[in-house]
C-alpha cells in the first residue's frame, strides 16, 4: 500500500468518523438522558429507523430539510413517549418494551416509507471546514453535517444541565433513587416519561441525519443496529454526555473503515469490515462490564449491569 | 378487591393474549383505514390468506415451522431469567453450517447425512447464543444487547462466506452456496402424493418444530434440571443459595435455545432454499421473539401462536397482491401485537376484579360492639 493510498484512507476514516458518527452521537445522547432517569430504551433502534423515514418524508413534502429534521425529532419523541407510558404500567419491563418498539418502529417506517424509496429529498447542508485546502480529498473529508455542531452543543447542554439545573437533578434523582424523588414529591414515572420522550426527540435528530445527510436517502436497510450500538455506547461512555461524543466519533471512524477501504479499491472482506462496529461494541462491553460490581457511574435504578 | 378464584389464572392466561391480539387487529384495521383501505376487507383477507383454504393452510404451516424453533430460542433462556433476542443470528449461522458441512466432509449423504447437516447448523447456533450467556455470566455483559450484536456479526459472517469463499460460481444473480445434494434435503411429510390436503407439501420441519416444543415443555415441567432452570429464572440468588449450578444451567438454556434457532436455519436450507443465500435472512428470528412473548415463554403454547403468526405472514402476501398494501403491513401488525401483549401484562391478576361491582356489604359487627 503506497503512502498516498494510506493518506486517502486516513482522510476517509477521519471524515467518516464525523459523517457516520453523527447518528451515533444523537442516539447515545438521547439514551444517556433516558438512562439517567432510570430506564433503558432499547427501542431507540426503532426510533432511529422511524424518524429517519419521517424526516425524509417531511423534507421531501415540504421542500425544506429543516422541517424534516423537526418532524424526525417529533416522531422520535412520539415513539419514545409510547415507551415511557408502557413502562409505567405495572409488570411491564423496559427491555421487553424496547424490543417491541424496535419491531414496531421498523414496521411503521417500512410501511409508511414505501413511496419514499425512489424520490430525492432536499439535504441538510454541509459546513465546508476544508475550504482552506486545495485538495478535493481534504475538502470532502472536512465537509461536516450541519447537525453535527448541534449535537456537540447538545452534549454540552446536557452535561451542564444534568449537573447544574433543578431539572437535571430531578432526572438524576429519579435514576439514582426513586425513593428520594418520591419523598421530595416528584412523580418518578412522570420524570421518566418526560426524560424518555426528550431522549426520543434527540435520537430522532440522529434519524434525520441518516436519511437527510449520510447516506442521504431512505431505504429499508438504512439503519442496521446503529441505534442499538448507541445504547451500548452509553455504557462505554459511563453516562457522561461528553464521553458520548468521543465514543460516537470512535464508532463513526470504525464504521467508516469498510466504505473507506472500498473507496481506495479494496473490496475483499467488505462485509467483515462492516461488522467492525458491532465487534468493537461487544469487545468494549466485555472490557467495561464486570459481574462483581455495577459499571462506574451507572444510575443506581438501572438494571443494565446485572 | 375481588377474591381470586382457581379458574381466574388459567382464564386470564387465555383471555389476556387473545384480547391483546383482538386489540392489535382492531388498531391495524384503523391504521389501514387511514390509508384508504377497508378494515373489514383487510380482516377478511388476513383470515383467508392464513386459514382460508388448503393452500393457505399449507403456507401458514410452512411458515410456522421455523417460528416454533426461533421462539424456543427466546423462550428457553427466558425461563432461566435471560432476555436473549439473537435468534436471527443463530438462524443464519445454522443455515451456513448446514450448507457448509458438505464443503468440509464431501462424503455426507443419505439420512445420516441429513442428520449431520442439521446437527451442524444446530451446533453453530447453540455455540453462538451460549456465547451471549457466557458473556453475561462471566463478564456481566447485558445479554439482550450482546445477543443482538452477535446477531449482526453473524449476518455479516454469513454474507461474507456466501458471497466470498463459499460462493457457488454457478449462482450468478443471487450469490448462494453450492446447493445441497438431493439425498441431504428434507422432503414433504406426505411424500410426493401432495394433493389438496391441509398438509400438502409441508416439509418435515413442521414435525421437528413440534417435537422440539413438546420436548422443551416436557423438560421444563417434568425433569429435575428443567425445574432447577425455572428456579434460576425465578430467583437466581435463591438458586445459588440452595447450591444449584446457576452458570451451567443458564449456559445450557442458551445453548439449547440457540441450537433450536440454528436448527431452524438448517431446516430452511435443507427443506426450502436448498442452498444458503440471503433469502434465509427473512426476519424469522425477530418474529420468533414476538411468538415467544405471546406464548409467555411456555413451550407448549408456542405451536398455536407460531401458527397464528405464520398465518399472518402468509396472509401478508395476499394483502400485497389483492389490495396493494406494502409487504411491511405484517410487520406493523406484529408491532401492534407486541405492544398490546406487553400492556396486557399489567392486567394480569386484576382482570376479573375490573368487572366486579363493589356492592355494599353487610358488615359483621364485632361481638363487643353489638349492643
Amino acid at each position: 500500500m503506497s503512502a498516498e493510498i494510506g493518506l486517502d484512507l486516513l482522510l476517509a476514516i477521519v471524515g467518516g468518523a464525523v459523517r457516520v458518527g453523527t447518528p451515533f452521537l444523537f442516539v447515545s445522547l438521547g439514551e444517556c438522558l433516558t438512562e439517567k432517569s432510570g430506564r433503558i430504551n432499547l427501542g431507540l433502534e426503532g426510533v432511529l429507523v422511524f424518524s429517519a423515514m419521517a424526516g425524509f418524508g417531511g423534507a421531501y413534502l415540504s421542500g425544506s430539510p429543516w422541517v424534516g429534521v423537526l418532524l424526525a425529532g417529533l416522531s422520535g419523541a412520539a415513539l419514545a413517549l409510547l415507551h415511557g407510558l408502557l413502562c409505567s404500567l405495572k409488570r411491564v419491563s423496559d427491555i421487553a418494551t424496547g424490543i417491541a418498539l424496535m419491531l414496531l418502529g421498523a414496521g411503521l417506517a417500512f410501511y409508511l416509507g414505501k413511496p419514499l424509496i425512489q424520490p430525492q429529498a432536499p439535504q441538510i447542508p454541509a459546513i465546508a471546514l476544508g475550504a482552506w485546502s486545495a485538495s478535493p480529498g481534504v475538502q470532502s473529508a472536512l465537509a461536516i453535517n450541519a447537525l453535527f455542531p448541534v449535537g456537540v452543543a447538545l452534549a454540552g447542554l446536557l452535561a451542564w444541565g444534568l449537573a447544574n439545573t433543578r431539572w437535571g437533578l430531578v432526572v438524576r434523582m429519579a435514576g439514582d433513587s426513586s425513593d428520594a424523588a418520591r419523598a421530595l414529591g416528584y412523580s418518578v414515572n412522570g420524570v421518566r416519561i418526560a426524560a424518555t420522550t426528550a431522549g426520543g426527540f434527540i435520537a430522532g435528530l440522529g434519524g434525520a441525519s441518516l436519511s437527510l445527510y449520510y447516506p442521504g436517502s431512505w431505504n429499508e436497510g438504512l439503519s442496521s443496529g446503529q441505534g442499538l450500538i448507541a445504547v451500548a455506547l452509553v455504557i462505554f461512555a459511563r453516562w457522561s454526555p461528553w464521553r458520548c461524543l468521543g465514543a460516537a466519533l470512535l464508532f463513526g471512524g470504525a464504521g467508516a473503515i469498510g466504505p473507506a477501504l472500498q473507496s481506495v479499491g479494496i473490496s475483499g472482506g467488505y462485509y467483515l469490515f462492516n461488522a467492525v462496529p458491532y465487534a468493537l461494541t461487544l469487545a468494549i462491553l466485555v472490557a467495561t462490564c464486570s459481574p462483581q460490581r455495577a459499571v462506574k457511574g451507572a444510575p443506581m435504578e438501572l438494571g443494565v449491569s446485572t | 378487591m375481588s377474591t381470586p378464584r382457581s379458574w381466574h389464572a388459567p382464564a386470564e392466561a387465555l383471555l389476556l393474549p387473545a384480547g391483546a391480539l383482538v386489540a392489535a387487529l382492531a388498531l391495524f384495521g384503523l391504521f389501514v383505514w387511514f390509508g384508504g383501505h377497508s378494515p373489514v376487507q383487510v380482516w377478511v383477507l388476513l383470515f383467508q390468506g392464513a386459514f382460508g383454504d388448503a393452500f393457505s393452510w399449507q403456507n401458514s404451516l410452512q411458515r410456522a415451522a421455523p417460528l416454533m424453533l426461533t421462539a424456543l430460542a427466546v423462550a428457553l433462556p427466558a425461563r432461566a431469567g435471560l432476555t436473549v433476542i439473537g435468534g436471527e443470528g443463530a438462524l443464519v449461522l445454522g443455515a451456513l453450517g448446514c450448507a457448509g458441512l458438505p464443503y468440509i466432509l464431501s462424503d455426507v449423504s443419505g439420512t445420516a447425512g441429513s442428520v449431520a447437516v442439521l446437527a451442524a447448523g444446530a451446533l453453530l447456533g447453540a455455540g453462538w447464543i451460549a456465547l451471549a450467556g457466557a458473556l453475561r455470566q462471566w463478564r456481566g455483559v447485558n445479554e439482550t444487547i450482546s445477543s443482538l450484536l452477535l446477531g449482526y456479526i453473524a449476518i455479516a459472517l454469513f454474507k461474507h462466506f456466501v458471497e466470498g469463499p463459499m460462493r457457488d460460481p454457478a449462482s450468478l444473480n443471487k450469490p448462494s452456496t453450492r446447493p445441497l445434494a438431493e439425498s441431504l434435503r428434507i422432503g414433504a411429510i406426505m411424500g410426493n402424493s401432495a394433493g389438496d390436503s391441509l398438509l400438502g407439501d409441508v416439509h418435515w420441519g413442521l414435525v421437528i418444530g413440534l417435537v422440539a416444543c413438546l420436548a422443551a415443555g416436557l423438560w421444563l415441567s417434568f425433569s429435575a434440571s428443567g425445574f432447577a432452570l425455572r428456579v434460576v429464572g425465578g430467583n437466581a440468588r435463591a438458586a445459588r443459595l440452595v447450591g444449584l449450578p446457576t452458570d451451567r444451567l443458564i449456559l445450557l438454556s442458551c445453548a439449547l435455545g440457540g441450537g433450536c434457532a440454528g436448527l431452524a436455519g438448517a431446516v430452511e436450507v435443507a427443506a426450502v432454499h436448498q442452498s444458503a443465500n440471503t433469502a434465509v435472512i427473512a426476519g424469522l428470528g425477530y418474529t420468533g421473539i414476538l411468538v415467544s412473548f405471546v406464548a409467555r415463554h411456555k413451550p407448549w403454547a408456542i405451536p398455536p401462536v407460531a401458527l397464528l403468526f405464520g398465518g399472518f405472514a402468509a396472509a401478508g402476501s395476499l394483502l400485497q397482491r389483492r389490495i396493494g398494501l406494502p409487504d411491511a403491513s405484517v410487520l406493523v401488525l406484529q408491532g401492534f401485537a407486541f405492544v398490546f401483549i406487553l400492556a396486557a401484562e399489567a392486567l394480569r391478576g386484576r382482570l376479573f376484579g375490573l368487572f366486579e361491582f363493589s356492592l355494599p356489604r353487610r358488615v359483621k359487627l364485632l361481638p363487643g360492639a353489638a349492643a
